[in-house]
């Protein structure tokens, strides 16, 4: 599903470059659900934004479903992101003046769907998340958990083939943050593939395989579960 | 499920389930879908004051662009207005340059009242005259007496009234009757109380107001006649006049024809002037006597003020206009600057540039029409039919708005416009930043 292929980033720092990810390389089968992880500074979310097309690595391949991303335009990039790909944020990255529904709908909108079946999708993805009776609430009306959680429904609303979480259990207690492991797993076993970003490894090891970054590069890869 | 490809003649196709991208304009015509969606949400969860205010800043900046240059405007529109009305009517016979009246003036006015196009009309005879007044408190005869030239318009009282409304200009005394014998009505420019100018090229009488008897000199005939009334109608040929019975001024003057000096015709609602004026011409009447619409006998010096002020109104407008797109600019950029992260966001999950400016942009419209809305009703269903009911007294006209329907089309459209522009710029600096830096907030 996702070929990485000699990746690195670097970043201009006020001491000279920084290389964020040195020259890495790896796979990501379809239906799998990957977990990457590594200490504070080790590249994992930089490694991330690179695979969600958020960011341009300075050198080597990104393919996705057999797409070479670094040829593709800022517009094709964006209609990627939309189309193919989901994206959870470690701080729900809600739009706030938009109620939990709206905020999944918009994405379905903006793929040309019409408001009516936008709105059973998105429904449909809350029903999924366990929010059906949170339609109307605005982020600011609803806990940590219930966020994270429409966070992942505006994520699979449009059926994404690669879902990418970014720390998404980072700012919730352990209870909340088991329900949306919870919502993660139950999607896997639907064929979900998921690209997890954790610094915790307890909740990494509820995945098929674990990345560990140190330092910009593979420390360890780690098969959990047989895909 | 379709998988994305390079296709072989190079054209990338990113789809889903078969959903490809659509054309261009189907492309646009969601993003528009999207950002009216956004624009929705984002207004109807906005701070109402902040709302309320930006809209008042709108209806304001509106009522700059119409009022001010409609006041200026409608200062001179209103000379010209009184000019017709009180003087001239829509037409207007004056004698040729090289003659002292009107020749032929009887036929002229029979064949003008046999048109069907004319509703009423009225004639003067006009004689240079000099007033004096005070004569009696002279101490010594070699005093100077208190005078003041002017001219003296002999007219039928009625029908001067039923063309020109004169009557209702009275700001002293009474109107004349037909059978006034020795009395006057007076212009107010020619008194020192309503006109306070005094010097060696133009006096004014002192002292003198309704019931003052004062001396009337006319061709070398001196005649003590009693102001009946003052006149103040904001119209020089007017207030500089002196007014008397027709039939007194021809005997005082010793004239024995029926030749006038001006005939002001009031045409019927609807009528062009023009028209009027090209059948009298044809009919021969522009060999004896100059023949003006009331447009044509307006001073030009009046065009030339109107077409400053226009100018001076337009200049406070693009004022007003620059301020009103500053206004829209500062709210958009901070509302979108404040926003980067959540645009950010908007980005990261796929929602397009486009989609995400046009919300911006939808926004500040919202604002533009409410505030122009607001602003049209305002001017037209209070502001100029008030105006226009109750005049604002000018010291040389009483000044009325002039806002046309195309003149104000061109200043929505301005303004508008501008809203967009002003929407447009700050939403398009955010949004062109950095997807990733926006979310991180870097």
């Amino acid at each position: 599903m996702i070929t990485v292929q000699n990746l690195i980033k670097s970043y201009q720092s006020g001491a000279g470059e920084l290389v964020v990810l040195k020259n890495i390389g790896f796979n990501v089968r379809r239906g799998e659900f990957l977990a990457i992880t590594g200490r504070s500074g080790s590249g994992k979310s930089t490694l991330l934004y690179q695979l969600g097309l958020l960011d341009y690595p300075n050198s080597g391949k990104i393919i996705i479903d057999g797409l070479e991303t670094s040829a593709l335009s800022a517009q094709e990039r964006t209609a990627m992101r939309l189309l193919e790909l989901g994206y959870i944020f470690q701080d729900y990255a809600l739009l706030p003046s938009l109620s939990a529904l709206e905020n999944v709908m918009i994405p379905l909108l903006m793929q040309g769907m019409s408001p009516k079946d936008a709105k059973i999708k998105a429904v449909r993805a809350l029903e999924r998340v366990g929010l059906g009776d949170k339609l109307v609430n605005l982020p600011s009306q609803l806990s940590g958990g219930q966020q994270q959680r429409v966070s992942i429904a505006r994520a699979i609303g449009h059926d994404p083939k690669i879902i990418f979480a970014d720390e998404p259990t980072a700012n919730l207690d352990s209870e909340t943050s088991k329900v949306v492991l919870d919502a993660f797993l139950d999607l896997h076993r639907q064929g979900q593939t998921i690209v997890m970003v954790t610094h915790e490894p307890e909740y990494a090891a509820v995945a098929d395989r674990v990345i560990t970054l140190s330092d910009g590069v593979i420390h360890t890869v780690e098969e959990r579960r047989a895909n | 499920m379709e998988s994305p490809s390079n296709k072989p003649n190079g054209e990338r196709v990113i789809g889903h389930n078969g959903k490809a991208r659509h054309s261009w304009f189907d492309e646009f015509k969601t993003s528009l879908r999207v950002g009216f969606f956004l624009t929705l949400r984002d207004l109807r969860r906005a701070n109402i004051w902040t709302t309320i205010l930006i809209i008042f800043v709108m209806f304001i900046t509106f009522l700059n662009l119409v009022v001010i240059g409609g006041i200026l405007v409608g200062l001179i529109e209103g000379s010209v207005v009184a000019i017709n009305t009180r003087y001239s009517g829509d037409l207007i016979v004056s004698p040729l340059r090289s003659k002292t009246y009107i020749e032929n003036s009887q036929d002229l006015v029979k064949f003008a009242r046999g048109m069907p196009w004319v509703s009423d009309l009225t004639t003067r005879y006009i004689q240079g005259a000099k007033i004096e007044a005070n004569y009696k408190d002279k101490l010594r005869e070699t005093d100077i007496t208190d005078s003041a030239g002017s001219l003296v318009a002999g007219i039928d009282p009625v029908a001067e009234d039923r063309v020109t409304g004169i009557s209702k200009k009275l700001i002293e005394g009474e109107y004349l009757n037909v059978d006034d014998f020795d009395k006057i009505l007076i212009g107010a420019d020619l008194l020192f109380k309503y006109t306070p100018i005094d010097t060696p090229s133009f006096r004014t009488l002192e002292r003198v107001g309704a019931g003052t008897k004062v001396r009337l000199i006319v061709n070398g005939t001196t005649r003590e006649v009693i102001i009946k009334g003052v006149l103040k109608s904001k119209v020089g040929e007017v207030d500089q006049r002196i007014f008397m019975v027709d039939t007194q001024l021809r005997q005082l003057i010793g004239r024995s024809d029926y030749n006038v000096d001006e005939i002001a015709m009031r045409l019927k609602p609807g009528t062009d002037p023009l028209f009027v004026k090209k059948i009298l011409t044809e009919a021969g009447f522009a060999k004896v006597a100059k023949l003006q619409t009331s447009e044509e006998a307006q001073p030009k010096f009046l065009n030339d003020i109107k077409l400053t002020f226009a100018l001076l109104g337009n200049v406070i407008g693009t004022i007003g206009l620059a301020v009103a797109s500053i206004t829209i600019f500062i709210v958009i950029f901070v509302n979108a600057i404040t926003r980067r992260k959540f645009i950010g966001i908007m980005k990261g999950i796929g929602i397009t540039a486009t989609a995400i400016q046009f919300s911006y942009i939808l926004q500040a419209m919202f604002y533009g029409i409410l505030g122009i809305g607001l602003g049209s009703a305002f001017v037209f269903g209070f502001l100029q039919p008030f105006i226009a009911a109750h005049p604002i007294n000018f010291p040389f006209s009483d000044g009325i708005l002039v806002a046309t329907l195309g003149g104000t089309l061109w200043r929505v459209g301005l303004l508008l416009g501008a809203t967009i522009i002003a929407g447009y710029i700050p939403a398009r600096i955010v949004v062109r930043q950095n997807t990733l830096d926006a979310i991180l907030g870097r």
